[in-house]
C-alpha cells in the first residue's frame, strides 16, 4: 500500500467508527419507537401517515406478516416504477424528449432498483426523463433502502426478544426508517453536494459554442438529489452513465471521500445499533472489526494489484513505477482526479456494501486486481454490504460460525443465549446457497449460449483477423462479474458486457433480473423465518462454556468462515476467470 | 466402590469386529441406505455415473487411459467403501456390547403365578408349586412371577413379596449380592439378575422387548437410532455445502466449454467428491453410534441419543449429598451420654457394642474410644449381632448382658422390650444431632439407655477438585439434602459446591429444577428413590440409580448400573465429546479443501486448449504456473487427491470412535486448540499427505 492509500484508510475507518456510534444509537432509538427529539417536528406528519394508510402503529407482526408486507409494498412500488418508465415519453419533465423506455429495459430496470442493485443496461441520461429518474429511481432508492433496513431490524429483534412470536409492524418501521433516518440525512446530503458542484436543476441540457465553433449539448438534470441516497442507501445506480466518475455526480476529493464513506455510514452504524438492541455492545463492535478487517485487506490487496501496473505494458518497456512524475500502476479507466489510492478504495467500498456506483472502470483493473470487487460481492455483500441487507447476510454467516464453534467445544450451539436448531441451519444454508447457484448456474447458461456471449466485449484472445471465436478468460470475468454483481444486489459492472441491445434485448434482461430477484426476495424470506423462530425461542444466560461473540477469537474465526465459504465456493471459476488471465499475462 | 467394566473396549482393530464391517461395507451400497447420508450419496452416485460411462466408452471403442480410469474408479468406490466401513465398525462395535447384554435374557424361563389384569389375592409366603412355567419373552406388564433361590430374575419389575440378596453382577460385575426386598426404595429388580438366597415374587413392569436391556441393544446396535437435534442440524449444513459445491463443480463444464474445452465427467467427479464434506460425511454416523458405545463402557444404559447429547449441554448439576459428596458411612464424632451418665462409661459401653463390628461406622467408634483411652475388652464367649435391616441395630451378646447400639426408635422399641425407661434429655440429644446433619446412634446396655454416639458426615476427597473441573466446563453444581440449611451450608463450603437445597422434598427438587428450567438452563439430576421420579422426569438428564425403584428408573432417561452418583461427570464429558468430535471433524473436513484445490484444479485446467492460444505455450505451462504442489503430472495429482480423501477416512476412523480427547477447560481455550489442531492442521496436512502420495503414485508409474 502506498502511503497516500494507507493515510486515507486509517482516516476512513477512524471516522466511521466515530460516526456509527452516535447514528448506530439513533437508529436504535428510531425502531424501538421512542419518542425522539425530531418526532416533536415530525410526528404530526408520521401519525398521518398511519391515519391515511389505515396502519395500527401498536399491531405487531409475525414473520410471516412481515414478510407479506416486504413482499407487498416491493411489488406495488415495483410496477409504479415500470409504469413511470414505459410512459415516459407522454409524462411531462422530460425536456430532451426521450422515448417510451423499452418493455425488457424497464423491466430490468424496475427490477434492477427495487432490489436495491441499481444495475443500469443503459445511460440514464439518455435513457431516463427527469421524471423517470426522480419518480421511478430515485423513489425505489428510498424505498428498497428502507425495506432492507426493516428486514434486519425485524432480525435483531428476533434474537433479542425471548419467547414471543411478534417481530414488529413493517408498516411503522417503514415510514420510521424514512421519515427519521433517510429523509432528513438525504437532504442534508444533497445540500451538501451542491454546495461542493453537483449540479441540481429541472431545466433541459445547456447548448454553448466551443473555440471550433460547434454547438453542443450538456445533458444535467436533478443530479444532486439522487446523488444523496444513491450512496446512502448503497444503491449506486448513477443519474450518468459514467457514475460517480462523472465530475457532476463526484466533483472534488471531498465529495469523493464523503460519498465512500456515505456508503458505509449506515452499514457501519448498524453492527452499534445490535450491539445496542441485543444489549451486548462488545458484539455490535466485534462484527464492526470483522467487517473493518476483511474491508482493509480487500483494499491493500487492490490498492497492490493496481499499484503493480500491467505486467504486458512492463514488458513491452513502459515505466510504471510510481516517482515524482507520475503516480505509476494501472491507470487505465481511472479518473486522474482521485488516482489509484482514491480508487482503490472506492471500489472496495461499492463491492463490500453493495452500492455499486463506481469513480473508475473496474472492467479495466488488472485481472488480480479485478479479481477483488468480483470476490467482495461473492463474498456475500456481508461486509458491510447493503443497508440492512449487509446486516442480516452477516448475521447468517455469524450463525454458521457459531454453529461451528459451538460443536467445537461441546455444547449444543448458542447465539447471544438462543441455541440454534435444525430449522436456523436449514435457513441458514439456503441463504448462502441460493447465491452460489444463481452466479454459478446463470453464468454457466450465459457463456453455452449465444445471446449470452454475444455480449462479451472481450472475446478475442489473438488479433487475428478473420480468425473464428476466440475466447478470452477476460469474457468469462464479465459474464461472471455481471451474475455477481446482480444476485449479489450490487450493481457495479465489468461495463465491457452489453446487457441490452436492439438485437439481444431480452436474454440479460431477464437472466440479470432473474439474478437480482432471487438474491434479494427468497433471501429476505429465509432471514425473516429465522427471526421468527428465534424470537420464539428461550434466552439461556451464557456461562464459561458458552463461546463468547465479542472477542478477537470470535472476529477471527467469523473472518475464516466468510473467505472460506466464498473462496472455495467460487475458486474454480474464478481461476478460470481472472487467474488464468494473470498468468496469461506474466 | 470399585467398579468393574463387563464392557471393556476392545482394541480398535479387533479382528472379531473388522472381518463382519468389510462385509456390511458393502451390503451398505444400497441406494436405499445410501440416500440417508446425503454426502455418502453424491459419492456413490458420481461412482456409478463414472463407472458407466468408462464402461460405455469402452464398448463403443472410445480412447480412454484405461490406466488412469481404472485407478480413479477404484478410488472413488474405496471412498464409498471406506465410510460404510466406518459406520459398520461402530455398528459392530455396539452388536458386541447388544451381544453380552442380551445373553442376560435369552432362554430365561419364569414362574408365572398371575397373569397380568387377574386381581385374584395370592397365598402368602414361598409358592414354589402354584402358577405354570413361561418364557421369560412372553411375560407382560403386570405378570407377577415366583423367583426362588438360583433363579434368574425374568424381566424388570418390582418386588411385591419377599426379601432376598440378588446378585447384580451380571449387569453391573459387583460381586457382593445386594438385599431387594418389598416396598421402600429398594424394591426394583432388573431382567438378568440372580436371585442368591430366600425368594421374591415380582410383577413384571415391562412390555415384552421393552425394558431397559432391550432399549438399550437397539440403541447401540444402532438399528433403532435417530438422528439427534444436533446431528439433524449438521446434516443440514452437510448438505448444503455438498450442494453449493456440486454447483460449483457441475457448472466449471460450461465454463470450460466456452473456452472450447472440456473437463470430462470423470475429473469433475473426482474434484466433487474431493470437495464435498466426505470425512465427516462418512464418519458422522460412526461417531453417534460411538458416543452410546462409550456410554456403555462407563456402565451407563441411556434411553436415547439425545440425552447424551443434552448432557453435553448441562449447566446445572444436582448431586445428593449423601453417597455422592460425602462417604455414606459416616465416621463417630462425640460421645452424648444422657443425664447421669459417665462419658467415658457411655464410650466403653459403645466400643464394646462395636468390638466385632468390621462396618466402618463400627471401627470409627472404637477408635474414637481408644482417643479417650478406654480399651475394651471382649468378653469370653461374646457373639455379634450384626445389623439388619428388619432390627435395624448390632451389637453384643455375652452371656446375660445385651449390648446394642442403632437407630433411635428401633433401639427405644428394644428397651421398652425389656421394660426399661427413655430417659427425658434422650430426645434433645438426638434432635440436635440430627439437625446439625449428623446421624445419632443410640446406645444401651441392657434395659437401660446410656447415650447418644454422634457420627458425623464426612466429605470425600478429591470432590473439591471434581468441581472445580466442572465449574471450568461452565457447570453449576447443587448440593442436595435433607439437612437444616446451617448443616447444608457448613457442608457445602467444606465440599466446595457452588449452591445448595437443604430440607430438600420431592417437591422442592421439582421446584428447584423448574426455576433454573425457566432461566433457561439445562439440568441433571441423579436420584433413586421413588419420591425422585417427577424430579428426574423434569430433568433434562435425570440419571437412575439401578439401586433404585422401578419408577425411578423409568422416570429418568439414563441408568448407572453401578449407582454412582457422581458418574453424571463422566457422563458429561461423553456427551460434549461427542458434540466436539462431529464438529472438530467438520472443521477438518473443509480446511482440507484448500489443498485438494491446489491439487486437482491446475490439473484439469491443462484440458483446456484456449490458453495455448495466447502465447503458443506448450500444454503443461499451466499447469506448472499454477501446480505451486510441484506433483508430479495433472494425472497423478487428480489420483492423489482422490487417495488422500479416501484414506483419511480410514485413518480418521479410530478418532471417530474414541472421540476427540476433552479437557475441562473454558470455551475459549477448547475453541483455540480445537481450531489449530482441527482448522489449521486441515489446510496444513493434506498438502504434506497429497505430496506424499504423489510422490509413491509417480514412482510406482500409476499416473
Amino acid at each position: 500500500m502506498t502511503p497516500r492509500l494507507v493515510a486515507l484508510v486509517v482516516l476512513f475507518f477512524g471516522l466511521l467508527g466515530a460516526v456509527a456510534v452516535p447514528l448506530g444509537r439513533y437508529l436504535a432509538r428510531v425502531f424501538a419507537g421512542e419518542n425522539l427529539r425530531t418526532a416533536r417536528l415530525l410526528g404530526p406528519v408520521e401519525r398521518l401517515a398511519y391515519r391515511l394508510a389505515g396502519v395500527h402503529p401498536a399491531e405487531e407482526h409475525d414473520w410471516k406478516q412481515y414478510a407479506g408486507g416486504v413482499l407487498l409494498f416491493s411489488l406495488v412500488t415495483q410496477l409504479i416504477s415500470y409504469g413511470v418508465m414505459r410512459l415516459q415519453g407522454s409524462l411531462p419533465f422530460n425536456p430532451t424528449r426521450l422515448a417510451n423506455v423499452p418493455p425488457w429495459l424497464a423491466f430490468n430496470t424496475a427490477t434492477s432498483f427495487t432490489t436495491n442493485t441499481n444495475w443500469q443496461s443503459y445511460g440514464g441520461e439518455t435513457t431516463m426523463s427527469y421524471l423517470s429518474q426522480a419518480l421511478a429511481l430515485t423513489s425505489q432508492n428510498f424505498f428498497s433502502t428502507a425495506v432492507g433496513l426493516c428486514v434486519a431490524i425485524a432480525l435483531i429483534r428476533g434474537i433479542a426478544r425471548r419467547e414471543t412470536t411478534k417481530l414488529g409492524n413493517f408498516w411503522v418501521d417503514l415510514v420510521r426508517a424514512h421519515l427519521y433516518v433517510l429523509v432528513p440525512l438525504s437532504i442534508v446530503y444533497a445540500l451538501f453536494l451542491v454546495s461542493q458542484g453537483v449540479i441540481q436543476t429541472w431545466s433541459g441540457p445547456a447548448h454553448w459554442s466551443t473555440l471550433d465553433g460547434v454547438t453542443q449539448s450538456l445533458l444535467r438534470g436533478p443530479v444532486a438529489s439522487q446523488e444523496a441516497i444513491k450512496m446512502l442507501g448503497t444503491n449506486g445506480g448513477g443519474f450518468f452513465n459514467a457514475n460517480s466518475a462523472h465530475p457532476w455526480e463526484n466533483p472534488t476529493p471531498l465529495t469523493n471521500f464523503v460519498q465512500m464513506f456515505s456508503i458505509f455510514a449506515i452499514p457501519a452504524a448498524l453492527c452499534v445499533t445490535l450491539g445496542e438492541m441485543v444489549k451486548n455492545r462488545r458484539h455490535g463492535w466485534a462484527v464492526f472489526a470483522t467487517m473493518t478487517l476483511v474491508s482493509v485487506l480487500a483494499v491493500a490487496a487492490l490498492g497492490h494489484f493496481e499499484q503493480s501496473g500491467n505486467p504486458a505494458l512492463t514488458r513491452a518497456g513502459a515505466d510504471q513505477v510510481a516517482s515524482a512524475l507520475q503516480c505509476g500502476g494501472n491507470m487505465e479507466g481511472k479518473e486522474a482526479r482521485f488516482g489509484i489510492a482514491d480508487t482503490a478504495l472506492f471500489a472496495v467500498v461499492t463491492t463490500d456494501a453493495s452500492c455499486g456506483a463506481v469513480n473508475g472502470m473496474h472492467d479495466s483493473f488488472t485481472p488480480l486486481g479485478g479479481l477483488v470487487p468480483m470476490l467482495d460481492i461473492q463474498l456475500g455483500e456481508v461486509v458491510f454490504g447493503g443497508v440492512g441487507a449487509g446486516m442480516y447476510g452477516m448475521l447468517v454467516y455469524i450463525l454458521i460460525a457459531v454453529f461451528l464453534a459451538g460443536l467445537m467445544v461441546g455444547r449444543t450451539p448458542e447465539y447471544l443465549g438462543k441455541k440454534i436448531d435444525s430449522r436456523d441451519v436449514r435457513m441458514a444454508s439456503i441463504y448462502i446457497l441460493i447465491p452460489a447457484f444463481s452466479i454459478l448456474l446463470f453464468s454457466a447458461v450465459a457463456l453455452l449460449t449465444e445471446a449470452g456471449r454475444s455480449g462479451i466485449m472481450n472475446a478475442s484472445a489473438a488479433e487475428v483477423p478473420g480468425a473464428p471465436w476466440h475466447p478470452h478468460p477476460h469474457g468469462l470475468s464479465e459474464v461472471l462479474y455481471a451474475f455477481s454483481s446482480a444476485t449479489g444486489n450490487n450493481g457495479s459492472a465489468f461495463a465491457g458486457l452489453t446487457a441490452y441491445s436492439a438485437a439481444h434485448p431480452v436474454f440479460y434482461s431477464l437472466t440479470l433480473a432473474l439474478a437480482m430477484f432471487v438474491g434479494r426476495f427468497p433471501l429476505i424470506l429465509a432471514v425473516l423465518a429465522i427471526a421468527g423462530n428465534m424470537a420464539k425461542k428461550r434466552s439461556v444466560p451464557p456461562g464459561p462454556g458458552s463461546f463468547p461473540v465479542d472477542g478477537p477469537l470470535f472476529v477471527g474465526l467469523l473472518v475464516g468462515v466468510i473467505l472460506i465459504v466464498g473462496a472455495l465456493t467460487f475458486f474454480p471459476a474464478l481461476s478460470l476467470g481472472p487467474i488464468v488471465e494473470h498468468f496469461m499475462q506474466r | 466402590m470399585t467398579r468393574h467394566p463387563i464392557h471393556k473396549s476392545a482394541s480398535i482393530w479387533d479382528p472379531a469386529i473388522v472381518r463382519p464391517a468389510i462385509g456390511d461395507a458393502f451390503r451398505k451400497l444400497n441406494p436405499r441406505t445410501m440416500a440417508k447420508n446425503p454426502v455418502m450419496f453424491v459419492v456413490e452416485v458420481g461412482s456409478v455415473l463414472v463407472t458407466v460411462l468408462f464402461f460405455y466408452d469402452l464398448a463403443r471403442g472410445q480412447h480412454v487411459d484405461v490406466k488412469f480410469n481404472v485407478q480413479l474408479i477404484a478410488w472413488l468406490w474405496f471412498t464409498v467403501l471406506f465410510a460404510n466401513f466406518a459406520e459398520a465398525m461402530a455398528e459392530g462395535r455396539g452388536k458386541a456390547q447388544a451381544a453380552t447384554l442380551r445373553k442376560m435374557r435369552t432362554t430365561t424361563s419364569a414362574r408365572r403365578i398371575r397373569c397380568a389384569g387377574d386381581e385374584s389375592a395370592l397365598p402368602a409366603g414361598p409358592t414354589p408349586a402354584i402358577g405354570e412355567e413361561v418364557s421369560a419373552s412372553l411375560l407382560k406388564r403386570g405378570d407377577v412371577v415366583y423367583v426362588a433361590a438360583g433363579g434368574l430374575v425374568p424381566a424388570d419389575g418390582e418386588i411385591i413379596e419377599g426379601i432376598a440378596s440378588v446378585d447384580e453382577s451380571a449387569i453391573t460385575g459387583e460381586s457382593a449380592p445386594v438385599v431387594r426386598e418389598a416396598g421402600g426404595d429398594r424394591s426394583a429388580v432388573t431382567g438378568g439378575t440372580r436371585v442368591a438366597s430366600d425368594w421374591l415374587k415380582i410383577e413384571i413392569r415391562q412390555d415384552p422387548g421393552g425394558g431397559f436391556v432391550d432399549r438399550m441393544i437397539a440403541l447401540v446396535e444402532g438399528s433403532e437410532r435417530q438422528k439427534t437435534p444436533n446431528e439433524i442440524a449438521l446434516t443440514i449444513l452437510l448438505a448444503g455445502l455438498t450442494l453449493i459445491f456440486l454447483v460449483a463443480t457441475v457448472t466449471l463444464e460450461p465454463l470450460a466449454r466456452y473456452f472450447g474445452g472440456s473437463l470430462g465427467i470423470g475429473v469433475l467427479v473426482a474434484l466433487l467428491v474431493c470437495l464435498i464434506p466426505t470425512t465427516i460425511g462418512g464418519l458422522l454416523s460412526a461417531i453417534g453410534i460411538a458416543g452410546m458405545d462409550r456410554l456403555v463402557q462407563h456402565n451407563v444404559l441411556a434411553t436415547s441419543g439425545r440425552a447424551v447429547e443434552a448432557a453435553g449441554d448441562i449447566d446445572v448439576l444436582m448431586l445428593d449429598k449423601t453417597g455422592t459428596i460425602t462417604y455414606g458411612n459416616r465416621q463417630a464424632a462425640e460421645f452424648l451420654p444422657v443425664k447421669g451418665v459417665e462419658l467415658r462409661e457411655l464410650a466403653a459401653v459403645a466400643a464394646l457394642s462395636s468390638l466385632p463390628d468390621e462396618t466402618p461406622e463400627g471401627k470409627s467408634i472404637v477408635a474414637l474410644a481408644e482417643t479417650m483411652g478406654i480399651v475394651p475388652v471382649l468378653p469370653a464367649g461374646a457373639t455379634f449381632v450384626p445389623f439388619t435391616a428388619r432390627t435395624r441395630m448390632s451389637g453384643v451378646d455375652a452371656g446375660e448382658r445385651v449390648v446394642r447400639k442403632g437407630a433411635g426408635d428401633a433401639v427405644l422399641a428394644h428397651v421398652r422390650g425389656r421394660g426399661g425407661a427413655v430417659p427425658s434429655d434422650l430426645q434433645a440429644i438426638v434432635d440436635k444431632i440430627a439437625n446439625a446433619g449428623g446421624t445419632p446412634l443410640v446406645v444401651v446396655d441392657g434395659a437401660l439407655v446410656l447415650g447418644v454416639v454422634y457420627l458425623k458426615d464426612t466429605v470425600k476427597p478429591g470432590m473439591r477438585e471434581r468441581f472445580e473441573r466442572l465449574r471450568a466446563m461452565g457447570i453449576k453444581t447443587v448440593m442436595v439434602t435433607g439437612d437444616n440449611p446451617l448443616t447444608a451450608k457448613s457442608i457445602a463450603a467444606e465440599a466446595g459446591v457452588d449452591d445448595f437445597l437443604a430440607e430438600a422434598t420431592p417437591e422442592a427438587k421439582l421446584a428447584y429444577i423448574h426455576k433454573m428450567q425457566e432461566g433457561g438452563r439445562l439440568v441433571a439430576m441423579t436420584g433413586d428413590g421413588t419420591n425422585d421420579a417427577p424430579a428426574l422426569a423434569r430433568a433434562d438428564v435425570g440419571v437412575a440409580m439401578n439401586t433404585g425403584t422401578q419408577a425411578a428408573k423409568e422416570a429418568g432417561n439414563m441408568v448407572d448400573l453401578d449407582s454412582d452418583p457422581t458418574k453424571l461427570i463422566e457422563i458429561v464429558e461423553i456427551g460434549k465429546q461427542l458434540l466436539m468430535t462431529r464438529g472438530s471433524l467438520t472443521t477438518f473436513s473443509v480446511a482440507n479443501d484448500v489443498a485438494k484445490y491446489f491439487s486437482i484444479l491446475p490439473a484439469m485446467f491443462t484440458g483446456l486448449a484456449a490458453f495455448q492460444l495466447t502465447r503458443g505455450e506448450p500444454r503443461s505451462s499451466h499447469f506448472t504456473a499454477l501446480n505451486v504442489m510441484h506433483l508430479g503430472s495433472p494425472q497423478s495429482a487428480i489420483l492423489s487427491a482422490v487417495i488422500f480423501n479416501a484414506l483419511v477416512i480410514v485413518a480418521l476412523i479410530p478418532l471417530a470412535l474414541r472421540g476427540v480427547s476433552y479437557r475441562p477447560l473454558g470455551a475459549d481455550a477448547l475453541l483455540k486448540r480445537n481450531l489449530l489442531v482441527y482448522g489449521a492442521g486441515g489446510v496444513v496436512a493434506p498438502f504434506l499427505a497429497i505430496k506424499a502420495i504423489d510422490v509413491v503414485v509417480s514412482a510406482l508409474h500409476l499416473a
